[in-house]
Parts: structure tokens; sequence; C-alpha cells
């Protein structure tokens, strides 16, 4: 017996070329005779623009063009909101690429430059001269919506972009004399989300055939050609965007901006390649933020810890204009995320999206999940302080019992598998729970301040399906494709739609062919990110690649196999009821000696010398597969934090986490997933935060400014995992990429409120900085 | 503005070319060289994206100017490994031990590493992990990346 290739922890097929340098991403692209653009970025939050004079600018050493708003109006469509959730009056308000009127943040575009060189770019967007009118400026969600506060757009009164609200039960009667009642005000402070590349595009036309090709920082260029079409009037077919190498997104590469579709603008205009990369500190003002909500949250429940009831009201900031997916983000996956992983019966979410003067937010790793996790996992820390019960207790007495196939939560979503408990009850072996109290409770006598945070958490990914993509008001399918391709050489290609960006799919995708087919995981070859050469899919995000592109892939294995099969039969002079399979072989039942591997079988398809009646020629089968439903992964995190009094300094001294994604098909993969996103968790708790002053100035403009977590500051995270397939997919997988960012943030903010309860500190906000620890202690 | 002569040694062979003198290294490298493995992740020193060895020590390139290589001997991660079809143990031990996803961090994180070995062959968990302070990766949590150098450090026998 072979070890199995589905669940080996291999090295990754794309790891030559990435630590070799030779890799490419999009500002490694150098077309001949290209240009660069540089981009004039408003340097008011909400002003209004008297005019732009651009004379100096269009002089200046190498400078080929400046074009500013009333070039592109109206030869440019406004940026569309893709996702406009049905029932909540989503005001889709226009977007321009570049602003002509009214500027409404900081990075807002007021022109662009193109030159030869991007140094030059650069100089001669000092020289344009803008004269604004500042206006007043609001930058907090809830503040934005009271009377009085300054307002964005004429068509969106009070900054009100949507109303959402999602009921399961009867919440208000829940809330109207519970046992117990607990209140808190939870602010999801603004993150960014800061791929180490940040976005570049590379824009060439031809003419004479009307055709653009567009590369970009793409997690989804079949979207982005989609919307590339709806904003430039081309025609789809006559557009080919390319995603190549892309240094992570974390959700901040999904949208389609302006800027790409200004960089096509003058590469139209001038007839040359034209580039545009944008710099960090443009990245940080430009490209989409994450979070941001002011909620207030009431947990209702029974004296013995019984939740009854959680609801809420949340001010989700949209920042300034509605990015592709926004209003989709703290709705559909926040807000009908509020049972988790227990039994809640009475659940209401209220949503406000509101307007304000700052950079536009999106999907940011985990994408309003975190939000919805951090909101339940704080509430029940404070229940159980109120009934003065062990932080797992109460979580015991509301996980959903261990289930196989579905589970209706109140809020009408059905959960695939899940076994909470189990999960709990892993983490808390692990890491010695009891005896971790006991240690705490022996280091305080000491007056040394170790906290313990613990979550159990559920969560929504693998998105699809399209009926109900379609349902909640996505502007397109969530389905995905896959071709698998034979050649008469035995290897193959797998062509998929998903655009992978770090998450190490051309391995776990080959290696799901190989498990299929028995071909060698070094004969498979993953192709994706070009809209010319690969079929249509929607992207890389709501970690749904591995099960839905995954599911895609293993489909048209199995078309191939059963193909395969009967032409084997043909070949072997038998009847293909006869046929049985096996590592990739091929065999007359009884006489395993007569046998045609996967690859004599390609060559024959491929040939076509001898083909059974009416059987097409060629190795090759595509699947366009629709989830029946979602996936949910689940598991429970512990923390473990010193707190130094003196200093307020925090150390994260333990973490572990048991998460549980179902079948790994590369174990190695998964935990490096888990490990990135309990940093990015981590670094939303303890470091990183968009601060904005009164005037709408990012005062967090710069990686000086902006704490992103290091090396150093980190213990080693602890990883295990449970295995509960979902029923929902042919490989039974559930997605990995964001569990970790839902579950550590506040894992590790209970720890810290936990070490302080010495203190009577009850709650702060994020991030947990020295300063605001020190402050809670001493000036109570 | 004027161009200014430079004689640089990068990865083994000698170059000569006239630069502004405001051309950081690490533009002069990819722009001009088309050695584009350094990257740009930020533009504040932050994030090591960019670091290459200059005279052997690792330097960021987006803080230095190309006029200040000039005489200088730079290995970028493209003449890390000492031909071109092997790999530097240092590589190796990214890739064995999954020590990075997109790959954008990776080349002056590996650069890094490189040097940090050279200084202290047998470093401990946390010398790397501080060693690794001026370097930023988003994808791994750093944990992977750690266990490589540590890795290399296991295969490279403690020799600098």
């Amino acid at each position: 017996m072979t070890t199995r290739i589905f669940g080996s922890g291999i090295r990754r097929r794309e790891d030559p070329r990435l630590i070799t340098g030779q890799a490419t991403y999009t500002d490694d692209i150098k077309l001949p005779g290209t240009v660069h653009a540089a981009i004039k970025r408003s340097i008011h939050a909400h002003a209004r623009i008297k005019s732009v004079d651009t004379a100096a600018a269009a002089a200046a050493p190498g400078v080929l063009a400046v074009y500013t708003g009333a070039d592109t109006d109206g030869v440019l469509n406004p940026i569309p909101c893709a996702w406009v959730v049905p029932d909540s009056d989503v005001k889709a308000v226009a977007y321009p690429a570049i602003a002509k009127d009214v500027v409404r943040y900081v990075g807002d575009a007021v022109a662009v430059v193109v030159a030869e060189d991007r140094y030059q770019a650069e100089d001669a967007l000092e020289l344009i001269e803008v004269d604004y009118e500042p206006l007043p400026v609001t930058v907090n969600p809830e503040k934005a919506m009271e009377s009085g506060a300054p307002q964005l757009h004429d068509d969106a009164p009070n900054n009100q972009a949507f109303h959402w609200v999602a009921a399961g039960g009867d919440p208000d009667a829940a809330f109207d004399s519970p046992e117990v009642v607990v209140k808190d005000t939870i602010i999801q402070q603004k993150l960014i989300p800061t791929p180490m590349e940040p976005r570049s595009a590379v824009a060439s036309w031809l003419p004479s055939m009307g055709e653009l090709t567009l590369w970009s920082t793409s997690q989804n260029p079949h979207i982005c050609r989609f919307v590339t079409s709806l904003v430039t009037g081309l025609p789809e077919h006559k557009i080919r965007v390319i995603a190549p190498e892309v240094g992570g997104g974390f959700g901040s590469k999904i949208a389609v901006y302006p800027w790409e579709m200004v960089t096509a603008f003058c590469a139209m205009k001038l007839g040359r390649p034209v580039k545009w990369t944008e710099t960090r500190s443009e990245n940080y003002i430009a490209t989409t933020h994450g979070r941001d909500h002011v909620e207030h949250v009431e947990m209702a429940a029974t004296r013995d810890g019984k939740i009854t009831g959680v609801r809420s009201v949340v001010y989700a900031g949209m920042g300034a204009y509605l990015s592709t997916a926004a209003p989709g983000i703290p709705t559909i996956l926040h807000g009908l995320m509020y049972c988790g992983p227990y039994e809640i019966p009475n659940v209401k979410a209220e949503v406000y999206g509101v307007f304000t003067n700052s950079t536009p937010v999106e999907a940011y790793r985990g994408a309003g999940r975190p939000e919805a996790t951090f909101l339940l996992e704080r509430m029940i820390d404070l229940l159980a302080a109120e009934l003065d019960l062990d932080v797992v207790e109460v979580r015991r007495r509301n996980l959903i019992p261990k289930f196989e196939d579905g589970h209706d939560i109140a809020l009408g979503l059905t959960y695939d598998s899940g076994d909470y408990q189990l999960a709990l009850d892993t983490v808390l072996d692990h890491v010695g729970y009891t005896a971790l109290r006991r240690e705490q409770a022996r280091l305080r006598q000491n007056n040394q301040y170790m906290g313990i945070g613990v979550s159990t958490y559920c969560e929504i990914c693998g998105i699809g399906p399209s009926q109900v993509a379609g349902a909640v008001g996505f502007g397109g399918g969530l389905w995905e494709s896959a071709i698998v391709r034979f050649y008469a050489t035995g290897k193959a290609n797998i062509f998929v739609g998903t655009s992978p960006h770090g998450q190490g799919e051309e391995t776990t995708f080959a290696q799901i062919l190989s498990d299929e087919l028995g071909v060698d995981v070094d004969d498979v070859e993953v192709i994706h990110g070009d809209t010319d050469n690969t079929p249509m899919g929607w992207g890389t995000y709501g970690s749904r690649t591995t099960v839905i592109s995954g599911a895609a892939i293993a489909l048209s294995a199995r078309k191939i196999k059963d193909k395969a099969k009967a032409l084997a039969a043909h070949l072997l002079e038998a009847a293909e009821e006869d046929i049985e399979y096996e590592d990739g072989k091929f065999f007359v039942r009884g006489s395993p000696d007569q046998s045609k591997t996967i690859q004599d079988v390609a060559l024959m398809a491929n040939v076509a010398w001898n083909m059974p009646e009416g059987m097409e020629p060629g190795l090759e089968a595509t699947t366009f597969y629709d989830t029946p439903n979602f996936s949910f992964p689940f598991g429970a995190h512990v923390a473990v934090v010193t707190v130094d009094a003196d200093t307020g300094h925090i150390e994260l001294q333990k973490y572990a986490c048991v998460d549980d994604c179902g079948p790994q098909i590369n174990p190695m993969i998964v935990e490096g997933q888990v490990h990135g996103g309990v940093v990015q968790g981590a670094g939303q708790a303890l470091w990183e935060g968009a601060v904005y002053d009164e005037n709408g100035q990012l005062l967090t403009g710069s990686m000086m400014d902006y704490a992103l977590p290091r090396a150093h500051l980190l213990p080693d995270i602890e990883t295990l995992s449970t295995e509960t397939p979902s029923p929902h997919n042919p490989l039974g997988v559930k997605g990995i990429g964001e569990t970790g960012t839902i579950a550590s943030t506040p894992t590790i903010y209970n720890a810290v409120i936990d070490a302080l309860k010495p203190f009577g500190v009850t709650r702060l906000e994020m991030p947990l900085t020295p300063e605001r620890v020190w402050r809670a202690i001493h000036q109570r | 503005m004027a161009k200014i002569p430079i004689r640089v040694t990068v990865n083994g062979q000698a170059r000569q070319s006239e630069v502004d003198p405001r051309l950081l290294l690490v533009h002069y490298l990819r722009e001009e060289l088309g050695l584009t493995g350094a990257k740009v992740g930020c533009d504040t020193s932050q994030c090591g994206a960019c670091v290459v060895h200059v005279n052997g020590s690792s330097a960021k390139s987006c803080t230095l100017l190309a006029v200040q290589a000039d005489g200088a001997e730079v290995t970028t991660i493209e003449g890390l490994a000492a031909d071109g079809s092997n790999l530097h143990p240092v590589q190796e031990a990214f890739w064995n031990n999954h020590g990075l996803q997109c790959g954008y961090c990776t080349s002056g994180m590996i650069m890094t590493s490189v040097e940090l070995l050279q200084r202290n062959p047998k470093p401990t968990a946390q010398e790397v992990r501080e060693g690794l302070e001026g370097n930023i990766c988003r994808c791994t949590g750093y944990q992977n990346i750690v266990k490589a150098v540590l890795a290399a450090a296991e295969a490279m026998g403690g020799q600098r």
C-alpha cells in the first residue's frame, strides 16, 4: 500500500520560482515601450475641487500626459459595487475613477501623470496645483449618522449606505425580561490589510484589434475582466486580465479599483503600455481597509448560563464609496453568523452601512466573520463574569451537540457538520486548562498577571452556491470550473478559474488529481490567473478555492476516469464492467497483469488510432461546480498572556488551537494557513489599527506607524486538528484560510481582559497597546 | 540631472552603468539590470523585501542609492546559489519547511537569514526571531521561517 498523496504534507510545487527570485509579479513585468503612471491623490478628506492646474506637470521632463476627472468623465463609467444586498436600501453612489467635483477621502484620485519613468511621474505630481475648498469631515461610522453630521453624498441622506436587519426566533421577546443580560459596545477598529506586495497594474492596448491586456494584482481576474468591461465599455471577449504571481491579498485585492481602470485608460489614450504600481504609503490610503464597526451588543441568558438571545445594532463604516463587495460583508458574512457554534434561539442583527470620509472598506481576512466571532466570544466572557462561571463552562452549556449532516440555526443557515465539544476538549487537554487556572491563581498571589483566553468558533466559508449568491444580491455567480487535460505523454494540466496568491493550490490541486488518477504529482501542472487560458471562475476569497475549485477538479478527474475505463476496456478487449481501477491502473478483474495505465490510455486517447465506436478523441474533462451549500469549519483556541502591571506590556506566552477543516489535502499547508491567520488576528488584538484624526488624515499612514506583527513578538503557534468531513462537497473539505484570524482576536483579547481581572478591568479598546493597558490599571 | 558612472559587481558579474544620482539601488537592480528578485514592499525601510548583500552584509536596497554601491560587490537572491542549478541551503530549508506563502517577502527573508547565519551559525529560535525583526511577512506568521532558518543552520553544520 503506497502512502496516499491526499493528506501528505509534500513541499510546495510553486516554491522553486519563489525562493530563487524567478517569479514574475505584476511590477516585474516590463513590456517594450512601457511608460509609468502615478496618481495625484487628495490631501483632504472632504473638499470641493475648485480647479486643477496641470500645465506645469504636463511640461515637466519625460511627461507624456496628465489626465484629470474631466478627461475620464464620460469615458470611464463609475466603478460599480457588485454586492447590492436586497431589502436594505443600498445607495449605490457614483464612484468616479478620478474625482471631478468633490474628493471624499484622503487618497481619492484627482489626476494621473504618465511619464517615461516612475521618478519623472512622481516629480510631475508635485507640480499639479489643486485648489480645494475644504468641507467638513466625518470619520466615525456611528457619529456620521447623527443629525448635523457632514454629508458625503447627496443621494445618501444621513450617510446611510444601507440598513439591513436579520432576525431569527423572537429576539425582542427574549430581551423583554431576561434572567440575565450583558451589554457592551464593541469597537472593531479599522484595519489595513497590508499584503506585502503593493497593488500594481500593467495595461497594454492593441488598437488594431481593439484588445486590452491588463496585468493586475487581483484575487479574481475573471471578475476583474467583467468589471473592466463595464467600466471601459470594451467588450468582455476583447479584454484579457492576467493575475501573475500575486503577493498576498487578504481581501484587499478582490475589489476592482479605479486605478487599474485609469491605467487602462492611459494605455488606450497613449498607445503605449502603461504601468502603475502604488507605493506603500499610497497603499495605506488608497487600497481598501477592513472591519470598522461600532457595535452595540446585548446577550440575554438564563441564570444557569443558557444563552437565550443576542441582538446588536451595528454601524459599519464603508469609507467614502462602496467597494466591490463591501455591503455583503457586515451583513451576510457577519449578521448571519450570530449563532456561531452555539444553540441560540433568538437572534437579531441590525446593521447600518455608513459612508465616512475614509478609505473604502472591503473584505479583510475573515470578512465579517471575525467581527461576528469576536462579538459572541466577548459577550460570553462577559456573561461568564456576570454569572461567576468559568468561561469554558458557559461555552459548554451552549455548544451545539455533535452533528454529521445538517443542523439548522435560528438565522436560517444549515451548518454542514460539527463536533464543537471535541475541538474544545482537545485544545483544553493540550494546554492543561485546569493546571493553567491553578498556575494563574498562584501567580496572582504574587502580583503576577497571567490571563487565559478561550474561544470556540464556527465560520461560514467555501462561499457558493450561486442561487444563494443571487438571493443575497451578489452580482455574480459563485461556482467554479476546472478543466483537466491529459496529453499524449501522460502529463496533465489543470486549468482553474480561481486565482490563488500564496495559498499553495498549485500543490493541493495537483494532489487532488494525483490522488484521483494515480498520476505522479510532478506530472501535473496547475494553470491559473489568466482569463485567456483558464475557464471562468469567481476567484479566491471566502476560503472557497480548495472547497469549490477542488471539487471541480475532483469531478473532472472522475469523468476522465470513466472515459479512461471505457477506453481501457476497449484496448484490453474486455467488457467495461469487468475493468477495475487501482493506483493509476485499469485491469481486467482477476487478471491484474492485463492492464493499461492512465498514461497508456492518455496516449491512445490523444492519438485516437484505436477508439471505441462513438468515443471522442482526447482525454479531457470540464466541470462547472456549484456547491449545494456553504461549508462551516470550526475549532477552539486558547491563548495565554502575561501583563506587566508596571508598563502595560503584554507578552503572548502561548497559543494553541484546534481547527477542523475536514480532511486535509496537505497538512503542512493547512498548518501554515493557521499560523498566518492566527498572527493576523493577533495583530488586530494587540498592535494594528488605522487611526484617523478629526480631519480625516490617516495618522498610521506608513509601516513606521501601523504596527504589524513581527517575528520577535510571537511565540510558536501550537496547531492541532480534528477531522469532521463536510457532506456538502465531494472531497468533504472545508476552508482553512481564515479560521486563524477569525478565532485569534477574541481569544487573545479575552486572555488580556482575564489577566486584568484583579484590577477590575472589564473592557478595553483594541489594539491593546501597553498605554491602554497601563491606563486601565493605573487610572481606575 | 547629470548621470554618474558606477562600477558594481553584481552576482559576480562586473557592471558599468551611468545612473541618476537619486536612483535607488533596488531600482537599479530591478529596472536597469532586470534582477527583479529584490522586491519593494514599503517606502520607509521597514519591510525588508528588498534585502540584498552589499560587500557581504545584508542591506535594504531601497535605502541605498545606486551610486553608494559604486565599487561594491552586490549579491541578490538570483546570485545566492553557488551555481544556477543548485539552491543555497537556506533556500532549500525555506522550501522544505514551508517558510513562504505568497513569496513576496521571501527574497529579503532568505538574504537576511543567510547573513544572520554567517554572524551566528548556531542561533536559538529567539535569536532567529530577533534577527528577522527588520523583515515583515504577512502570510506565514514567521513560525515556519524560523523553523527554516534553524533547519538551514543544522544543514550547514554550524558552518558560516
